[in-house]
């Protein structure tokens, strides 16, 4: 596709970006992409985003964690090698699973936090060394940036995001991913 | 302003009528049973044991000597002691003593059954509103600000903790030693273990401590109550009253935890005098706790569902299922730590207590897991179900039920043992209690308006969205 324009839109105020938010969605433009320096309580409805799916990964990593505590203790402590430990009954898993029920637990929790945060690395395209995305290094600060792509409807989309509140309105030349 | 309406006030002194004609009846049924009854009624059973079993002489042997070591091993324990010294003489000696011995025992179990059931479902219900009171009282200690609009919910529900207490004390005095053992002084002269622990274990003191905690519980009821109305009636920059609340319900939350402690002691731990445990007063307390959170959530969805509670949205309900569930797991994690240390150390004095249990009240122990647990914990994960009101009315009747199971397994063992069933006088006790429960807890509703206007918190709590 080559490189296209978008417009990039400064605000200083959070309630500001929420209120030019919701205008830039009634006028019916499609916004790329916010830049915050913090969580904006309401921006992702305002915006219009789909809520996210972690939870349920999270769950289902949960259930994984919970199945393989359960068929490597059952393979270990009684097919294996049961031996009788204290006098503990190895004969079935259910017998002995009071005392599995501490490492089912842990390792529950285990999968279900780690592998959730991974999804969350791999989804949000985050790792060491990765290349800083930020239009604007004061969006890590205390400016709010409002990316929406250009087509050949400049001047209407300037004045708009004007009277929204935006502090600055530049036209950017972007490189497509 | 909610008007007690008259079809609730029928239907709760219905159910209150039934319970006690229910409840009654079979008192009497069983008061009546003689020794010579319990004989039958064992011969009979024997004899269908030998019917259904029917493999031949070999196994009626087996079954007949099963029976009688059981009956040997109910007569080492049993309640009345009177010929136990000739027992252990003659314990292997005369068949027909151990028979005695034995319907004797199951006589004993046969009578206490209907003082067990009054007294579960009595404490099932005063339970609840303690825990409410323990939940209302935090609420003001953390000055909550999503709750006060559940303040007049919650204040209804605590309106029972008074008489509730003193039905609860008033049974276990009145059932004695059909609950109580220890209140046997013969039981107590032939127990060496007991009469270590009269200093405690004493009838009159037993009295007083009970006396002691409804008081304790009662008056800060009372006050926060009448702060909490007053406030509605203060200047609009007069937060007195809410302050006041603010300290006496730090204070309660102290005095609340000791007493719930020694309460959970005396009025369960205490049907098994040879037993303790260190973390029983915790257990108990999730599970009160628990229950009352669920009544607030169902009372509010009821008044909701009138159209009386309009201010109450989604997200209080959300913030309610969230702490059902929380305190589910809560309870599950107590139940398993003093279950899992027991079975692990396997110590004979402490293990008899879940041996009783799992072998002669196997469905229910381990059914209230699924009740208690599995069940609120799965459906009340996902976090839109938590404000669909079915789902946290189906979620709570669940753990409602789970936890008068869990006070049927802590009194049942210890006083019916293996001659439990749900059946007419436990199905009437709950009947019974729930009809004076709603007549006062809906009676308590009718006397104030359902919106605590006056508290500082009460705008924001409106406005609670989550």
């Amino acid at each position: 596709m080559g490189s296209s324009k978008v417009i990039h839109a400064l605000y200083t105020d959070d309630d500001v970006l929420l209120s030019a938010v919701k205008s830039v969605r009634s006028e019916k433009h499609h916004i790329e992409e916010i830049f915050t320096p913090f969580p904006v309580h309401g921006l992702d409805k305002a915006m219009g985003l789909e809520p996210t799916r972690i939870a349920i990964a999270a769950f289902m990593y949960g259930c994984v964690g919970l199945i393989v505590a359960t068929v490597m203790m059952n393979y270990i402590m009684i097919e294996d090698w049961p031996q009788n430990i204290g006098g503990k009954p190895s004969f079935s898993y259910i017998e002995n699973m009071p005392a599995f029920v501490p490492i089912m637990f842990e390792l529950t929790v285990f999968f279900a936090a780690h592998l959730m945060v991974i999804t969350f690395y791999l989804r949000s395209r985050m790792w060491p060394f990765k290349n800083a995305e930020n239009p604007d290094p004061r969006t890590t600060d205390d400016h709010f940036l409002m990316e929406i792509s250009v087509h050949d409807n400049e001047n209407e989309l300037k004045t708009l995001l004007t009277q929204t509140g935006a502090v600055e309105v530049h036209i950017v030349e972007k490189e497509a991913h | 302003m909610y008007t007690f309406s008259k079809r609730l006030k029928i239907v709760s002194l219905a159910l209150f009528v039934i319970g006690a004609i229910g409840w009654g009846t079979s008192y009497v049924a069983t008061h009546g049973l003689t020794l010579d009854d319990v004989k039958v009624l064992l011969a009979e059973e024997n004899s269908h044991h030998g019917a259904d079993a029917s493999h031949g002489e070999e196994t009626t042997e087996a079954m007949h000597h099963d029976v009688q070591t059981d009956a040997e091993a109910h007569a080492a324990m049993m309640h009345s002691t009177h010929d136990s010294d000739t027992h252990a003489e003659d314990a292997h000696g005369s068949e027909a003593h151990n028979d005695d011995a034995h319907a004797e025992h199951v006589l004993h179990q046969m009578h206490n059954r209907p003082y067990a059931a009054l007294y579960v479902a009595a404490f099932f219900f005063f339970m609840i509103s303690l825990g409410v009171l323990a939940f209302y009282g935090i609420q003001y200690a953390a000055q909550a600000g999503w709750s006060p609009v559940l303040f007049r919910v919650m204040e209804a529900i605590t309106y029972y903790v008074l008489p509730g207490g003193l039905i609860v004390l008033c049974i276990a005095l009145w059932a004695d030693h059909h609950i109580f053992i220890w209140m046997d002084p013969e039981v107590v002269a032939h127990d060496a273990l007991i009469q270590a622990k009269a200093g405690w274990l004493d009838k009159t003191w037993f009295a007083v401590r009970g006396l002691i905690f409804i008081t304790g519980w009662s008056l800060y009821r009372y006050f926060s109550r009448k702060f909490s109305l007053a406030q509605d009636q203060a200047d609009i920059n007069d937060n007195s009253f809410f302050k006041k609340n603010f300290r006496i319900s730090a204070a309660f939350l102290v005095f609340y935890i000791y007493t719930e402690s020694m309460m959970s002691w005396d009025w369960i731990m205490s049907v098994d005098p040879h037993w303790f445990s260190t973390l029983f007063g915790w257990y108990v307390f999730a599970s009160m706790f628990v229950s009352g959170i669920t009544v607030i959530a169902l009372i509010t969805i009821y008044l909701k569902s009138k159209g009386l509670m309009e201010f109450v949205n989604d997200s209080h309900l959300h913030d309610l299922a969230k702490f059902m569930f929380a305190i589910s797991v809560f309870w599950t994690y107590l139940w398993f730590s003093q279950f899992m240390l027991i079975w692990y150390a396997n110590i004979p004095e402490e293990v008899t207590y879940f041996v009783t249990r799992i072998e002669d009240y196997n469905l229910p122990f381990f059914g209230m897991i699924i009740l208690n647990f599995i069940f609120p914990f799965l459906v009340l994960m996902n976090s839109d179900y938590k404000r669909v009101p079915w789902f946290i009315v189906m979620a709570g009747i669940v753990i409602l039920f789970g936890h008068y199971i869990d006070i049927f397994n802590m009194i049942m063992p210890a006083t019916v043992g293996d001659r439990w069933f749900i059946g007419v006088p436990e199905i009437s006790a709950i009947v019974l209690f729930l009809g004076l429960f709603l007549f006062i807890v809906f009676y308590a509703l009718s006397k104030a308006p359902l919106l605590a206007k006056g508290n500082p918190f009460i705008k924001e709590s409106e406005h609670f969205h989550y």
